[in-house]
């Protein structure tokens, strides 16, 4: 798993997942970005974490409209 | 609906119109005169409105477009550009993460929004988060988040690039979360 672990994030670091989850609630990410970005979330629990805590706060905000 | 009636709805969300104008401003003067043109407007086109929205709804519509107009009032002002540049600047060296591109610290879980948000508490530290932010950073975050204006329009407005505003965007984002990290969830009161 450490291997994989290491091969993947080789691909697409924490840094760069971390990026493009924020661009993908601004634009449509390319077929290419959102495969690296699967792959990557599959094996990374901080990342998954990440990407809802971006969710979290959308709601969070949107709250201030309603 | 009638305008006495109106008048008395408008008032009780006087407080609110004025948060989100000084969060998205940072100019009290200028938020109450936002707020103040937006309540003048509403009152002028009562008639405009259904109901079939939430007054609140309708009032913070308005709002958003006296914000944008206060904004781009602003951006004439040339300082502006100057200080997005300082703001996007993604080469700087980024201390969320390591040199190999890991997480410094890894985001914890935050459970389920629904509990969270309904707490008042929540929502002032969030306040004081979104405060902390800097000044052209918060305008854009809040003119996305909740003005809910999409980004093309945002660009148009500002007159920057897709680029510089996904820069922008993912900086508040990250000290968003980091603030909310430190200042709510590694401790969260009466949990």
């Amino acid at each position: 798993m450490d291997a994989l672990f290491h091969k993947l994030t080789h691909v697409l670091s924490c840094k760069e997942a971390s990026r493009l989850l924020s661009q993908g609630q601004d634009r449509a990410l390319t077929a290419g970005e959102r495969v690296k970005l699967w792959l990557h979330l599959r094996i990374c629990i901080a990342c998954t974490r990440f990407s809802q805590q971006l969710a979290f706060m959308r709601q969070a905000l949107a709250n201030y409209r309603s | 609906m009638d305008a006495t009636l109106l008048t008395a709805e408008l008032d009780r969300h006087r407080r609110y119109l004025l948060r989100v104008a000084q969060l998205q401003l940072r100019d009290p003067d200028l938020a109450e005169d936002v707020v103040q043109e937006t309540l003048v407007a509403a009152l002028g086109a009562c008639e405009n409105f259904s109901g079939r929205s939430s007054v609140k709804t309708w009032l913070t519509g308005i709002l958003k477009h006296k914000i944008v107009d206060a904004i781009r009032q602003k951006q004439r002002q040339p300082i502006v550009m100057a200080t997005f540049e300082a703001e996007t600047d993604l080469d700087e060296f980024d201390p969320m993460f390591k040199d190999n591109g890991a997480w410094e610290a890894r985001p914890s879980d935050w459970g389920d929004p629904e509990t969270t948000l309904s707490r008042q508490e929540f929502m002032t530290i969030m306040d004081l988060c979104l405060e902390r932010l800097p000044a052209n950073t918060a305008r854009v975050f809040l003119m996305r988040e909740v003005m809910g204006l999409e980004t093309d329009e945002i660009c148009k407005e500002l007159t920057i690039t897709a680029n510089n505003l996904w820069v922008i965007l993912y900086r508040a984002r990250m000290a968003l979360r980091q603030c909310l990290e430190q200042n709510w969830f590694s401790n969260p009161p009466g949990r």
